[in-house]
């Protein structure tokens, strides 16, 4: 043996596989840590909140505080459930998505058609800004725009323009995504045949992308339907169902607020929790599967 | 050839919208900010720690908010760190491609997915009382709380982009360092971390651009004691959390100060994300 | 004295049995078994997917870097079972360069050249450094080309400069054996050319075993040669013998280009 060998043999061997054993089970370790709140939160919703559910919970809207004091008094279940909420975000989810889906495809194929030109990159960095901006900030604007400057008051459409906002970058990034994984061979053939541009687009582009689209879509849509903050500056709320965009209007996460600040509703609060981490958790699944088909 | 400059003409005009979402949001900001700097002055509303809404005694400042802001937010990075690097470690590293890589994926994923709120309550009804119950703090509110749950809430995107970048260090450098003998360990640190450095801190810098607009969470843990916090478990506010709690019922000065706190926030988040953006761009 | 009665005893790697396979049925080395000759080139060839390259990595266990492997069999170096020595001292013991050069682009060229030093986190003086890194990149000839730049990156040499400090790097720690999997593949053929000739100097102090996909290379240099097909070992001879008079058909059809 040579004395470099020697050198670099040393005596530290062992304690180089010990050291990298430790670590890798502190890595192992952690990680399972970094998991463990999804099983905390999952657990604690699905204990606290199953009870609640039931029918009335779908189709009843929220009680009052004297009816659910009267309930916690006599230990029954809380009368009522989320209808009002339920209605509302679906409103102002399917608002939103009407206004940003069509927008946001059509920009992404822009910046897709216009690749390395420089408005074109101005338009793609305001667009990764935008998916930057607070939940909160985009409500304050939605309040200034809508609220203060259209409706006159609280309303629906504020609140769907605020989802609609972020669910634009969102959309537009994945559009530009998707088409770029196409082969370009696709449009190509069809150029070669001579359909005109905007039959390329629709008939040939879209439908070759349309599950990277959709899983774009679903989780832009998955981001927003549990957002609060926007909604507390620009809905408000609504103690009934309300179908007018113009007006009030409560929704899901708003009512989770409301009861979580509201001593007697408490057991609303898992359940309505409960519910809606289960359809955006679903939302993120079927999104994930349709990607996967894609890929 | 007409219907495709119609088509073309279209295409623009939808990419204009986003100049004039930007131009209406500042527009929209600065006019409602406006009256509040005027009445303060910009570095005088910026630095100033009062927060009085009594009528005639009106007066407001940036500063707790800032503070809380800050603080949280550096914290929960801080947390987020070892968490976020060692689950990229394990998915990217250690278990590459394997299936129980890809399981952990999968619930880092979904932990991504939770809204801010339900995060609020698992932490109001779960960490909270943990916390209380060390004896830190009376009732569990404060920095330390709000910091957990946000360290909690942005380890999604630190982990996702983590991934990426350590996925990208090529693997004959991995390979030439393990044919010298180097153990896993070593191959981490003297080749996979100093091959990726630029873009792990890119990705953090990102998650910190994430959990300095965080909400209803914060909303819920922080205490929104309008003071500069003293210690790490002391109760405070932030800037998210003010707007969310005063914006519904105020009007006039109040109103236009919390539109300002939404403007500097907009600028900060701006700021911090453009700065990842362009050390990650340039990295890949 | 010793050590001279140790190598005729042994050979410097002694290949016995060696089944290598990938998750359960897939089998890429099947049941070779081979000695190799001390200061000599050892070439192994064959069509691609024919296993060589796997062999290669057995001999310092790099392919358990990889899920699902089995392995089963044994190899010696200079007697010794490299499965029960750990694998940061076999691969001190055995150096390794690769397909494409691949010096650590954020290390220095002086770096990079005694990053098995470092990454064994061996305490050497700034003296003891020094003579290394010189006599390293002496003996793959690079020494008068970098002298001046020993503290920059290396991403300003070429491709065969990159390569021959990739081959420096691993003659720091003065192995025993040299794997090499296709090290010219990725070069142009002048650089391709001074490769060779480094390695038919180098195999005086070494014992190198190079796999290549280029067998007028094989024929070049080497003096023994392995032909593989379908994970079996169908030949291994003098080259010379079996470029001129191959025993088996196959070894043949591969050499006169009717596969590979």
């Amino acid at each position: 043996m040579d004395s470099k060998e020697r050198i670099a043999e040393g005596e530290n061997s062992n304690w180089r596989e010990r050291k990298d054993k430790l670590f890798f089970g502190i890595v192992v370790i952690l990680s399972f840590i970094t998991i463990s709140p999804i099983a905390l939160i999952l657990y604690k919703l699905i204990v606290k909140g199953y009870k609640q559910i039931n029918l009335d919970f779908f189709f009843k809207v929220a009680p009052d505080t004297l009816q659910a004091m009267t309930a916690v008094r006599n230990g029954e279940l809380l009368p009522g459930g989320i209808a009002n909420g339920i209605t509302g975000t679906l409103l102002m989810v399917a608002v939103a998505s009407v206004i940003a889906i069509p927008l946001s495809i059509l920009i992404g194929i822009f910046l897709y058609e216009n690749q390395g030109k420089q408005y074109a990159n101005l338009i793609r960095s305001l667009t990764d800004i935008l998916q930057g901006v607070p939940s909160v900030v985009l409500g304050i604007i939605a309040y200034i725009w809508i609220v203060q400057g259209i409706t006159k008051g609280f309303s629906a459409l504020a609140g769907s323009v605020a989802l609609a906002i972020m669910m634009l970058p969102l959309i537009i990034r994945s559009t530009e995504e998707t088409l770029k994984m196409l082969p370009i061979s696709i449009k190509e053939a069809g150029a070669a045949l001579g359909v005109p541009y905007h039959k390329i687009i629709l008939k040939v582009m879209i439908p070759s992308g349309f599950s990277g689209l959709m899983t774009g879509i679903l989780l832009s849509i998955s981001r927003v339907i549990g957002e609060t903050a926007p909604l507390m500056l620009t809905t408000l709320g609504s103690t009934a169902i309300n179908l007018n965009i113009t007006k009030p209007t409560s929704a899901v996460p708003l009512q989770i607020w409301e009861f979580y600040n509201n001593p007697n509703m408490i057991d609303l609060v898992w359940s309505s929790s409960l519910f809606l981490l289960g359809f955006v958790l679903t939302l993120n699944i079927i999104a994930k599967r349709i990607s996967n088909q894609f890929n | 050839m007409k219907s495709e400059k119609i088509t073309k003409l279209i295409l623009i005009i939808a990419s204009l919208v986003i100049l004039l979402i930007f131009a209406g949001m500042a527009w929209a900001m600065i006019k409602g900010a406006y009256p509040a700097f005027q009445k303060f002055g910009f570095f005088g509303f910026l630095f100033s720690t009062e927060w009085n809404p009594t009528e005639g005694k009106e007066a407001y400042g940036a500063m707790p908010f800032i503070a809380g802001t800050v603080i949280t937010s550096v914290l929960a990075l801080i947390i987020c760190f070892p968490l976020a690097f060692s689950t990229s470690l394990f998915i990217a590293e250690y278990f590459r491609k394997r299936r129980i890589a890809i399981i952990l994926g999968t619930l880092v994923d979904l932990l991504a997915g939770v809204p801010s709120i339900v995060y609020g309550l698992w932490g109001f009804y779960t960490l909270r009382p943990l916390i209380a119950s060390l004896g830190f703090q009376g009732q569990g509110y404060g920095i330390f709380t709000s910091g957990l749950i946000l360290a909690i809430m942005i380890i999604p995107y630190a982990t996702s982009i983590s991934n990426e970048i350590i996925t990208m260090v090529p693997n004959e450098l991995k390979e030439a360092a393990y044919s010298l003998g180097a153990t896993r360990l070593e191959v981490i640190s003297s080749v996979i971390i100093p091959n990726s450095r630029s873009g792990l801190v890119a990705g953090y810098i990102l998650a910190l651009g994430r959990a300095l607009g965080e909400t209803m969470a914060v909303t819920m843990l922080i205490g929104n004691a309008n003071i500069i916090p003293n210690g790490l478990f002391s109760p405070g506010n932030s800037m998210a959390s003010v707007i969310a709690n005063q914006f519904g019922e105020a009007d006039g000065l109040k109103l236009s100060s919390l539109i300002a706190i939404g403007l500097l926030l907009f600028g900060v988040t701006a700021i911090v994300n453009a700065i990842g953006k362009i050390i990650i761009r340039k990295f890949a | 004295m010793n050590e001279n009665i140790l190598q005729i005893q042994h050979p410097v790697l002694s290949i016995s049995n060696l089944m290598i396979a990938y998750g359960k049925d897939k089998s890429a080395v099947r049941d070779v078994t081979a000695d190799v000759k001390r200061n000599a080139i050892t070439a192994i060839m064959g069509p691609s997917g024919c296993g060589k390259s796997t062999l290669l990595r057995a001999i310092n266990r790099m392919h358990e870097l990889y899920p699902n492997i089995q392995t089963t069999g044994d190899i010696l170096l200079n007697g010794e079972s490299i499965y029960k020595m750990s694998t940061t001292r076999l691969r001190r013991k055995i150096g390794m360069v690769f397909q494409r050069p691949n010096p650590f682009p954020t290390m220095s060229i002086y770096e990079n050249v005694i990053a098995g030093y470092d990454l064994n986190g061996s305490k050497l003086k700034k003296g003891e450094k020094d003579a290394i890194v010189e006599s390293s990149l002496h003996d793959v000839g690079l020494f008068e080309e970098v002298k001046d730049s020993l503290n920059k990156k290396g991403n300003f040499l070429s491709g065969g400069q990159q390569q021959r400090l990739c081959i420096a790097r691993a003659l720091a720690f003065k192995p025993e054996v040299i794997l090499m999997d296709e090290p010219t593949s990725a070069l142009d053929p002048l650089s391709t050319a001074k490769i060779e000739d480094l390695l038919v100097e180098l195999k005086k102090q070494y014992t190198i075993v190079l796999v290549t996909h280029n067998m007028s290379q094989a024929a070049r240099i080497s003096d023994n040669a392995m032909f593989m097909y379908l994970g079996e070992l169908v030949e291994y001879d003098k080259t010379k013998k079996m470029f001129t008079n191959p025993a088996d058909s196959r070894t043949e059809g591969y050499l006169t280009g009717k596969f590979g």
